[in-house]
């Protein structure tokens, strides 16, 4: 864990929230925060070269690339649990996937190019690995942040 | 969606540097002014192409290592209600309805990072008191097998 001071921990927040569109962004960014822009871009750097800021940039919205996703999970006994995590990761469609103890506890999210691909890989997975699965798609959104309050 | 648009995302996708004129090298590989990117990004924002521009955080690197997935069950007609009062927690980075199962009746999935498990436990609490769902599970990670953004 990186040491923040309260200047870095404006920082982080304020990049998450209110990054500036702007063609010098950091520099409108360092008036906000009352720090020069060469500082700013010193800090980022830092912060980035520690691994608390990963990138800035686009946060894109699948589904209006036509791409469809869901959550899904398995119920597998616990000696299987490494050999289906292995079957499931095989797949790139699978971009998340988690050891979460309880009925059903290998946890995984799948986005594929459309609704008949994802439906195959699910249907693959229920029978290669032969345990129940359910299929969660989202009905509603309600949240999708990925932000953090740094404090 | 419009060419310069995918362009434009694959070219920011992993990044834009930082420095003075982050939109530099973007606007010389898209033969377009520096204005018209930030533009460009302005308008796949309104569009909802885009959810947000900004920095994605490692947040284990700063500590939030706790993360619970709540789930919920909520009496259907008080899904919409209930559903925003969670998005309204700031430990709450996600949340979602999804459909029920005969043997799993959470209909409301919320995502919670914080600091320490206590605090997930706590928020979850929180949570309970202020929308009054009493039945509801919180599923920790205890191993990551597989984490990748999504790219185009």
């Amino acid at each position: 864990m990186i040491p923040l001071d309260e200047t870095d921990k404006n920082i982080l927040n304020a990049i998450q929230f209110d990054f500036p569109l702007d063609v010098k962004p950091f520099e409108k960014l360092g008036e906000q925060l009352e720090i020069k822009e060469e500082e700013l871009l010193r800090r980022i750097q830092r912060l980035n070269a520690a691994g608390a800021i990963r990138r800035i940039g686009p946060i894109i919205n699948t589904k209006k690339l036509g791409g469809v996703s869901t959550l899904a999970a398995v119920s597998v006994p616990e000696a299987n649990i490494d050999k289906v995590a292995e079957y499931i990761n095989q797949y790139p469609e699978v971009s998340h996937n988690y050891l979460r103890p309880d009925k059903y506890n290998i946890w995984f999210t799948v986005s594929a190019d459309d609704e008949n691909r994802l439906n195959e890989i699910l249907e693959d997975i229920e029978k290669e690995t032969d345990c129940p699965l359910i299929n969660l798609p989202t009905v509603r959104l309600f949240k999708i942040g990925v932000m953090f309050n740094i404090r | 969606m419009k060419d310069i648009y995918i362009q434009l995302l694959r070219i920011t996708q992993d990044g834009i540097p930082f420095t003075s004129r982050p939109f530099k090298d973007a606007a010389a590989e898209l033969n377009i002014s520096e204005e018209e990117v930030v533009d460009l990004i302005r308008k796949m924002q309104s569009e909802g192409i885009i959810r947000r521009f900004g920095a994605s955080i490692g947040h284990r690197v700063l500590g939030i290592t706790a993360n619970a997935m709540c789930t919920w069950n909520v009496p259907d007609e008080r899904v919409e209600e209930v559903g925003k009062i969670m998005a309204g927690f700031s430990e709450v980075t996600h949340c979602y309805e999804r459909p029920r199962y005969p043997d799993w009746p959470y209909n409301l999935f919320t995502m919670v990072h914080s600091y320490t498990e206590e605090d997930c436990i706590r928020t979850a609490e929180d949570i309970s008191k202020a929308t009054g769902i009493e039945d509801y599970k919180l599923l920790f990670s205890e191993k990551e097998f597989k984490k990748t953004g999504i790219r185009i």
